[in-house]
């Protein structure tokens, strides 16, 4: 494998909005591990903040933070305008939602959306509106649509494809948010689907996720026929965020950086199903929902092990591959364990 | 003829002390200890047991309304036990008040004082509440929760809570009451102090906690365990440890480990329709779990359910689980095995005949 083969994707993603609306906080928890509270220690963001988050297969994130005064936004708009907005993929706007001059928060996003249509009319937009928190319960929904209505109108070029999705960053909104974005983002989703759904046939599993691990953003899940029924359809940016602050709770407890407080593995094993956590990749983790048996358990584990070369390929190129059903052959013979899975199958 | 004010209570073999786990006295007959929440007004009586008991989160609970009737409540756990919310503007002491009514079986009377707030009344009136129980109820553990000190800089909290016990202490014993029973915790519905202070209050009114403790300390022994919780699940209340010293870190790994679980168990767990077919094929019923990290050296963390209402959780030692899962099993069965011969009937009908005993 030479080097240009490693080429990574470098997807550029814009995050703006209004100084104060909470761009930083939610770059923060999302990808630097930081818990909702601690965000209060953030200061403004001056001009743009670039990350790089490298994620399943050849996405690699880069993401710029920009800083929301309308100092920096007039330089965007103007100077460095082309330098900002070129070669854009997504542009994360986040409205807040307590804001008191919301039409000229408006103002600003179509002025901006305008710049983006200019330079990168391909681009893809999705509105937050965030710190929804703050609101009441009840009056939420209706307030959302207003406001989602509003910008609507506001978005120009981008009318019909922007997205709006309300968020606080105290509690699971926030993921179901950027898990959306992340599967936009994702070149390759369709191949990394089909090798889950081939696997999960073989293992026969009811739901694979698979998300990434410092985030613990779902990159792409697969379910069955016998999950299809499952009452809780928000049940990925759920285990994301159960994910997220149990990953800071052990960092907490064990006095290691919240980054490599990563566990080797989880499983959780009752009477109506059983589940657990491997790592699959160098950057992803597979959550597995079966169904409860030990064997059926033991052979997932073994066939997981296995297929994890498939996937470790993934991350390097889109090179033509030979047919999955080879590397569970493989521990076919050796272990003897896909057998077993089929077994029971037979049996029940 | 003889005066006895003490005719109402059952008689008491032994002077009631701190930590003896004596089996709350009930007269009425509901077997329940009954927990009062009292304090000033806006101290947080209704948040702490929103957010304990009915899972609220704690940023939520701004929108609670003043709490103007007392609130009776009901936990059913392993225990029954009652929690009473009493809003902070009345005196109980008044003669129109049904004294006995309120204060008759109670188990523990806990006091919120607002650490953030001028404290000074809250006492004032705390010592004037233990000064009056103090006579027909001398039996009653008295519990000050220091709340809302999430609020305080680190040096401010320790010196106010200090305060508190001062003042607290020095104006019961200028009233000639000197042992008095009670003991004071620093909390705040913003993270498991509030749980860990509940646990202490509830152990206390565990009478076999002794044995619970002792049956741990064995299954630490054999098993290698560093730290082994029994949890009651719903409210993360641990109703006891092993004896080997506990810091709030421990418990709120192991607590947010149970709700990993239960959140994961919630999210599969639901009921599937065509379930029932294949019931012989599934292992184990009560719920496990384990978790291992991926950096070497690092401890494990184990969860066993134990029965419906409680959660084995422990902290287990460095080596690899895999190669003790056996042992660990077989012990966890025996525990398991002993505790039922501790609570012997976990269920309804257990609390009803020993009702039905009493009362012969």
């Amino acid at each position: 494998m030479n080097s240009t083969a490693k080429r990574q994707k470098q997807r550029k993603v814009l995050l703006m909005g209004k100084s104060g609306a909470g761009k930083s906080s939610m770059r923060s928890i999302v990808f630097s591990n930081y818990v909702a509270k601690d965000v209060r220690r953030l200061g403004a963001t001056i001009d743009v903040e670039h990350s790089n988050i490298k994620f399943m297969g050849n996405l690699m994130l880069n993401l710029w933070d920009c800083g929301g005064q309308d100092g920096f936004v007039e330089n965007y708009l103007t100077q460095s305008r082309n330098h900002v907005f070129g070669s854009v993929a997504v542009l994360i706007f986040v409205f807040d939602i307590e804001s008191r001059e919301f039409p000229a928060d408006v103002i600003s996003y179509s002025n901006i959306i305008r710049a983006l249509h200019e330079c990168s009319p391909g681009a893809k937009v999705f509105c937050l509106i965030h710190k929804m928190d703050l609101v009441q319960n009840r009056l939420r929904q209706a307030m959302f649509d207003e406001r989602a209505d509003y910008i609507r109108e506001a978005s120009e070029g981008f009318k019909d494809t922007v997205e709006f999705f309300a968020t606080s960053i105290w509690d699971q909104s926030l993921y179901k948010a950027w898990t959306k974005i992340i599967y936009y983002l994702i070149p390759n989703a369709g191949t990394i689907e089909a090798l889950l759904e081939q696997l999960a046939e073989v293992i026969d599993a009811r739901e694979l996720i698979l998300y990434e691990r410092t985030t613990c953003l779902t990159v792409a899940h697969v379910t069955r026929k016998t999950e299809e029924p499952n009452p809780f359809t928000d049940r990925f940016e759920r285990i994301s965020s159960i994910l997220k602050t149990h990953k800071q709770s052990m960092a907490r407890h064990t006095n290691i950086p919240a980054g490599s407080a990563n566990f080797a593995e989880m499983q959780i094993k009752t009477g109506r199903f059983m589940f657990f956590i491997t790592r699959l990749t160098e950057n992803t983790n597979l959550a597995v929902a079966i169904p409860p048996s030990e064997q059926v358990f033991n052979a997932a584990r073994v066939n997981i092990f296995q297929v994890r070369p498939k996937f470790a390929e993934l991350d390097i190129a889109s090179k033509p591959r030979p047919p999955i059903q080879q590397a569970f052959t493989g521990s076919a013979d050796t272990m003897d364990s896909g057998d077993k899975g089929k077994g029971r199958d037979l049996g029940a | 003829m003889e005066d006895l004010p003490n005719a109402e209570q059952p008689p008491q073999e032994f002077p009631p002390q701190y930590h003896t786990g004596r089996v709350p006295n009930s007269k009425a007959g509901d077997g329940k200890p009954r927990l009062l929440l009292m304090g000033q007004r806006r101290s947080g009586k209704s948040s702490i047991s929103s957010v304990v008991f009915h899972k609220l989160p704690p940023s939520e609970t701004l929108y609670l309304e003043t709490t103007y009737r007392i609130k009776k409540e009901s936990m059913h756990s392993f225990m029954d036990f009652q929690v009473w919310d009493l809003p902070g503007h009345l005196d109980y002491f008044d003669p129109a008040f049904d004294t006995d009514n309120i204060f008759d079986e109670i188990g523990a009377l806990i006091w919120v004082i607002d650490a953030q707030d001028e404290y000074l009344d809250a006492i004032q009136r705390l010592n004037m509440t233990i000064l009056n129980l103090q006579q027909s109820y001398p039996n009653i553990n008295i519990e000050v929760f220091v709340h809302k000190v999430d609020g305080l800089s680190d040096d401010f909290r320790g010196d106010t809570f200090r305060d508190i016990i001062q003042r607290v202490q020095d104006e019961l014993s200028d009233n000639g009451y000197e042992q008095a029973p009670i003991s004071f915790y620093q909390t705040s519905i913003y993270d498991h102090s509030i749980f860990e202070a509940f646990s202490k209050v509830i152990q206390k009114l565990i009478p076999q906690l002794p044995t619970l403790e002792a049956l741990l300390n064995n299954l630490c022994g054999a098993c290698n365990i560093e730290k082994a919780y029994l949890f009651d699940i719903m409210s993360k209340i641990y109703i006891a440890t092993d004896t080997s010293p506990t810091d709030i870190v421990t418990y709120e790994v192991c607590s947010d480990y149970i709700d990993v679980v239960i959140d994961v168990s919630e999210i599969y767990g639901w009921d599937r329709p065509d379930e029932a077919q294949d019931d012989a094929e599934t292992g184990n019923n009560d719920a496990e779990s384990l978790i291992t990290m991926e950096k070497k050296g690092s401890r494990y963390l184990y969860l066993r359910e134990i029965n419906k209402y409680l959660a084995l959780v422990c902290i287990m030692g460095q080596e690899h689980p895999a190669e003790k899962k056996a042992i660990i099993d077989y012990n966890v069965g025996v525990f398991q095995a002993g505790l039922k011969q501790v609570f012997p009937k976990s269920d309804r009908e257990a609390q009803v005949e020993i009702r039905a005993t009493g009362e012969q």
